[in-house]
């Protein structure tokens, strides 16, 4: 606590940038990735619970059995608290992880005034978000 | 196998992928796909989907406990992940139209250079030369801490790493792999990023070129909570624990040990993808 308000008192103008920022991000990037793991944990602890003496079989590719392959069926099942759907949307949380770095960084970016990189950043932010939200490549 | 027992024995493989990743530096998620096809016949689609899950996870959560401060440009990261993103794209593009047995083939010939470079040195090389003019525009020369202090250096070759960069996310995506030994490569070797600043960078970045293309595959049906969630927590627990004993325990050998088993690995996918073929 004392060295945080010693930190205070000596604000320097440029330390917006860089290793503070970065660490802070660094650590909301490894609560998120927390979180989604133990939503993850919950849903699994579910499946096993409810069909863990099924067999296994996962030799050959069938993505029409797939019913949890867009965020709104899984935020739907995941509310029904269907156990897969509740560790496909720990999954969601994970990749979503990454996509919010992206996206603070923006901020970052907006906050120090550099416009080149506030454009080149939310370029990146799109292509995330593509991917994510329309699922096309 | 009942589901139970494939969770229990895929968790313990990917704990210690997770595991000989970390302290190794290599990164897990090379041996993920080969093991789940390989040891546990689970179709190439489901493997990968599931091993990008587990490269985002260490990405971003080991990422913290790796934080070396001052050494991540992160202007360099961030320009560059437009040529990663959009490569992932492409990739996962391609994914749908290249055929399996060419998957396991590449996946071979990416397991054999991994294993190659692992067993390279990496001298931290100092760049005097002025820097690319790309470079100059977009700012992306630094510094970076060293025993002596603050030591800059001038960037190089900015198109070339961005071309390296583009491969990179295009193989990320068609195998689900992070490919930080591509990303290190480009940048360490092409734009002459020195070596602790290339692999912090590289890490930077793995997480959102995974991000690109698993986004895209949740939607094709290839991330199936059965195979990713093992996967993904023994990877993740693996990783965190091998952050944690880093530096307790001999990387030569471990190195050597790994750099073994990913020979063996990359045997294993040629044949498979061959005699496929066949």
């Amino acid at each position: 606590m004392i060295t945080e308000a010693r930190e205070v008192v000596r604000p320097a103008p440029s330390r917006w940038s860089d290793t503070k920022v970065d660490q802070w991000i660094g650590r909301l990037l490894q609560a998120g990735v927390l979180a989604a793991a133990a939503v993850v944990l919950a849903g699994a602890v579910a499946l096993l619970a409810r069909s863990g003496g099924a067999p296994a079989d996962f030799r050959h590719f069938h993505p029409e059995r797939s019913t949890l392959d867009g965020l709104a069926p899984i935020v739907r099942g995941a509310l029904r608290l269907d156990s897969a759907a509740v560790v496909q949307l720990g999954l969601v949380l994970l990749i979503a992880t990454p996509v919010a770095r992206v996206a603070l960084t923006v901020v970052v970016f907006v906050l120090k005034r550099d416009r080149l990189y506030v454009a080149i950043t939310l370029l990146v932010l799109c292509l995330l978000l593509y991917g994510l939200l329309w699922g096309r490549a | 196998m009942t589901i139970l027992a494939f969770a229990g024995w895929v968790a313990l493989g990917s704990f210690g992928a997770g595991l000989l990743g970390a302290l190794t530096g290599l990164g897990g998620g090379i041996v993920v796909v080969p093991m789940l096809t390989l040891l546990f016949h689970v179709d190439l689609h489901y493997a990968i989907g599931a091993s990008l899950v587990s490269v985002i996870a260490t990405s971003s959560g080991a990422a913290a406990a790796y934080v070396r401060e001052g050494y991540t440009n992160v202007r360099a990261g961030i320009f560059l992940e437009v040529a990663t993103t959009v490569g992932a794209l492409a990739g996962a593009a391609l994914a749908g139209i290249i055929p399996t047995s060419a998957l396991a083939v590449l996946f071979g010939l990416v397991l054999l250079y991994t294993a190659y470079r692992s067993l390279q040195s990496h001298a931290d090389h100092i760049v005097i030369a002025a820097p690319h003019p790309w470079a100059v525009r977009l700012r992306l020369d630094s510094t970076f801490p060293t025993a002596a202090g603050l030591q800059s250096y001038a960037v190089q070759n900015v198109p070339g790493g961005f071309a390296l960069m583009f491969a990179a996310g295009i193989l990320s995506a068609l195998l689900g792999i992070g490919s930080g030994v591509l990303k290190v490569l480009a940048m360490d070797r092409t734009m002459k990023l020195p070596f602790k600043v290339s692999t912090t960078t590289s890490n930077f970045m793995i997480g959102v070129t995974a991000a690109a293309s698993a986004g895209v595959y949740l939607h094709r049906g290839y991330i199936v909570p059965a195979v990713a969630f093992p996967v993904m927590l023994g990877v993740l627990a693996g990783a965190l624990l091998g952050a944690r004993i880093l530096g307790a325990a001999n990387t030569r050998w471990l190195r050597l040990l790994f750099t073994g088993v990913v020979v063996v690995l990359a045997i294993e996918m040629l044949y498979k993808g061959v005699g496929s073929a066949l």
